[in-house]
């Protein structure tokens, strides 16, 4: 047996070719407002979920819109549903809803 | 039917007809013996042409600067000297037989074109350290650069084509071009750095079909301090491996590089993943053969494939020999130049067929 | 008596000054280089953000200029220009009493950015072939078939150092959210991505159409540059390009490319530059006296801009311009008699 002192990386890349879509656009069709954010952040400067811990709401559905679904659920669940990200949102977005929509739909990821 | 490429004839660069200057790379004469005896008597025997082999020449120590042990200044008096070499032997058209090389002096020559004192500060050291001064190089080439010079010359000696010789049809070949050929300056390659034109067009003067795949620009892996520690190999064969699947669909029969790591990483990662992962990438279950553009122009012109060294690859060379009709003995594979057994490798996976190692297109 | 200006284009701006200066009892003579009026945009289709056909634009423009009798010379390229004259290529020379160059811009040659393969693959598209596909009603793909997945690119030849475009051509933005609904609407299965390094919406309604592309027609704009195109095995396009927002490399393939191409200066700015006086801006386009008040104003008395001749503008403003350029050449004239 070879030791070869290393295992063969694996891509990065998100691809969009392999990466099933359905319950993303699942979710982009019961939310579609959610496509219209422009990913100015204030969501993540308000969130007092995410100045505690590494929780990034904006990156999160930014990422399940592109099919990665793995870890958002548990993401989600640091979110407080506090509330104040859906006041500083510019583009109105229902952000509490998206919260509980992606844990509705993703809970078994 | 042939690649369609518009700019290839934009980028052009010149290169020298006579009067070579030979740089010889650190690593090829060990991963492709043969590859640099070929290329001098392709050009002396088949081409007449002059070239000189100087002994005295060193490393250009791309290698150790690229790994952050040779400082900028050393390199700069190292390649300075070889160039004062190079006028000593009343030469003014410098050859590198390396791509890391030919990326060096091509940097080097731009940065004392840029920063004129960093020129002077290096004829300083060079001074210093040796005594010597030097001219710049008229004409810096890459020694592909040579070969695609002079392909339709190769081809018009052609013992061999690169095509099935039973079938007819043209054999496909997958070029890669090392990085530093062009990528730090689109102007130093032929065809730029998007669609380089070098090897492609030695393939189709030479009577094959080159294939464009999705990962065709993608860089090797080679990198230097990358692969040069055990633990990162990892990424470096990840970036082959992911050239190999991109490439497999259009089952090429041989792949051809112009740089020394390339070629052999893309040879020797397809033994790494096939031991490791159980895949490999060409027709029948094994592996593609990689060539060294001398070796393919070597074959070509009906060089023995052994005197070639292409006994010392990876990845077995027979199956595109027994493509193109090639005459070689097999029992003479592993003698040395002087008829002796020189050992022979034990069997791998990338050599031996495997109808469950075929590789599928994923999709 | 009647004094005679020399407007060189004619595309909207021109005509519009030349309306504009009828209106106020100057004859002009537009100087055209191709053989129609109209420029660029007679191969227009539809019109940001209201989707107005450019042919009910450009109708009644040119039914007006028709109507007013104004003297139109196409075939006619402009060589050089000066407060008194305008030498043609053919070696005539018109005198004048003034000039308005109102010559426009070019569309960024797509071929020089090598690495998305524009004339190389046949699936990559220019936002121009897409405007004269549709003009000629049928965009389909080199097969006949509808694509199931199109990615569009902007800034393609704009804030680009590398092909000497740092400049925003401002209308290419909205230009793609347009297309990019058009798509939709032709292909309905279809999914369209844009990517982008930042969307520019600078017009009326212009942002709102960015909102209904994202929420009504799901959209999706992914905020990363392309790197490159290289053709799939089946005959489609592999794109490249970072999803910034997430931080992670992104690829896909897709049935179309379609590149955002920007404006670049008309190639006669630097003819027209040889004129004392005339200069470029550092980015080509045709530097105006200043930028306020003198915006349709060169530095030379007798020579006036409008258009994009100055800048990207869209075709509202070039038209204004035109107005505003033609009011500056009336008063120009009534001070001299």
């Amino acid at each position: 047996m070879i030791q070869w002192g290393y295992t063969i990386n694996q891509p990065r890349a998100v691809n969009l070719d392999r990466n099933d879509l359905t319950a993303a656009r699942r979710i982009i069709r019961q939310m579609p407002e959610l496509q219209a954010c422009i990913a100015c952040g204030s969501c993540t400067a308000t969130c007092t979920a995410g100045n505690l811990t590494q929780f990034n709401f904006r990156k999160v559905h930014t990422l399940v819109r592109r099919g990665e679904y793995e870890g958002a659920y548990e993401e989600m669940n640091k979110c407080m549903l506090c509330g104040k990200c859906r006041l500083v949102c510019p583009r109105g977005i229902n952000t509490r809803g998206v919260v509980m929509l992606i844990k509705r739909e993703l809970g078994e990821y | 039917m042939s690649m369609k490429r518009n700019s290839w004839k934009e980028y052009q660069k010149e290169i020298a007809e006579d009067h070579y200057y030979y740089a010889r790379s650190c690593i090829r004469q060990n991963f492709f013996p043969g590859s640099e005896a070929a290329f001098l008597r392709i050009l002396q025997e088949n081409l007449s042409k002059d070239i000189f082999d100087d002994p005295r020449h060193t490393s250009c120590t791309g290698i150790g600067y690229h790994s952050d042990i040779v400082p900028l200044e050393t390199i700069m008096t190292v390649v300075a000297r070889q160039f004062s070499l190079m006028n000593a032997a009343g030469y003014e058209n410098f050859a590198s037989s390396c791509i890391t090389s030919f990326g060096i002096y091509t940097e080097i020559l731009e940065t004392w074109n840029e920063f004129p004192e960093t020129e002077e500060r290096t004829r300083e050291n060079l001074w210093k350290a040796t005594k010597r001064e030097f001219v710049k190089p008229k004409n810096l080439a890459h020694t592909s650069d040579i070969i695609f010079h002079f392909r339709e010359e190769i081809a018009r000696q052609a013992k061999y084509r690169l095509v099935n010789a039973r079938t007819g049809e043209p054999l496909k070949g997958v070029e890669h071009i090392g990085c530093h050929y062009a990528k730090i300056f689109p102007k130093s390659g032929v065809g730029g750095a998007e669609f380089p034109y070098v090897l492609a067009g030695m393939i189709e003067s030479w009577g094959g079909e080159v294939v464009d795949y999705p990962e065709r620009r993608h860089c090797c892996g080679f990198g230097f301090r990358n692969y040069l520690v055990q633990a990162n190999r990892g990424y470096s064969v990840a970036n082959s491996q992911k050239k190999f699947e991109s490439m497999a669909p259009y089952k090429p029969d041989f792949i051809v590089c112009n740089c020394p790591g390339c070629t052999m990483f893309l040879d020797k990662w397809q033994y790494t993943i096939a031991e490791m992962e159980g895949t490999t990438y060409g027709q029948d279950g094994i592996g593609i053969p990689v060539l060294t553009y001398e070796e393919l122009a070597g074959l070509v012109l009906g060089y023995d494939p052994w005197d070639l060294g292409m006994q010392m690859h990876q990845v077995n060379v027979e199956p595109l020999l027994d493509k193109m009709g090639v005459r070689y003995d097999p029992e003479a594979k592993y003698l040395g130049k002087n008829g002796k057994f020189i050992g022979a490798p034990r069997e791998a996976a990338v050599n031996c067929f495997s109808g469950e190692r075929l590789y599928r297109i994923q999709r | 008596m009647s004094k005679k200006v020399i407007i060189v284009g004619g595309g909207v701006a021109g005509m519009q000054a030349a309306l504009s200066l009828k209106g106020q009892g100057i004859d002009s003579v537009i100087v055209e280089k191709s053989d129609r009026l109209g420029g660029k945009l007679c191969d227009w289709h539809k019109l940001f953000p209201t989707f107005t056909p450019a042919s009910e634009v450009l109708g009644p423009l040119k039914e007006a200029v028709e109507r007013a009798g104004v003297e139109v010379r196409t075939g006619a390229e402009a060589e050089r220009i000066a407060p008194d004259s305008v030498l043609l290529k053919s070696g005539e020379r018109l005198s004048a009493d003034a000039v308005v160059v109102c010559s426009g811009f070019d569309l960024f040659d797509a071929r020089i950015k090598e690495e998305y393969g524009y004339g190389i693959y046949d699936n990559v598209y220019t936002t121009a072939d897409i405007e004269r596909m549709m003009n000629e009603g049928a965009v389909a793909l080199p097969g006949g078939h509808a694509p199931r997945r199109i990615a569009f690119l902007h800034c393609v030849g704009s804030r680009d150092e590398k092909v000497g475009q740092r400049h925003c051509s401002r209308v290419c933005c909205i230009t793609g959210v347009k297309q990019a609904m058009e798509m939709k609407t032709l292909f309905p299965q279809c999914e369209v991505y844009n990517f982008y390094m930042d969307i520019r919406m600078f017009g009326p309604g212009y942002e709102e159409l960015y909102r209904q592309a994202q929420e009504e027609y799901n959209i999706h704009f992914v905020r990363g540059r392309i790197s490159e195109a290289s053709p799939t095995f089946d005959g489609r396009l592999q794109i490249k390009a970072e999803d910034t927002l997430v931080g992670r490399p992104l690829k896909m393939s897709v049935d179309m490319l379609v590149l955002i191409i920007g404006m670049r200066a008309g190639e006669s700015n630097g003819r027209f530059a040889q004129c004392p006086g005339v200069g470029c801006a550092s980015n080509g386009f045709l530097a105006p006296a200043d930028l306020f008040s003198g915006s349709v104003l060169s530095p030379v008395e007798g020579v006036f801009y409008a258009g994009t001749v100055t800048a990207p503008k869209n075709v509202g403003e070039s038209m204004s311009e035109g107005a505003y350029a033609a009011l500056r050449v009336a008063e120009y004239l009534g001070a001299r008699s």
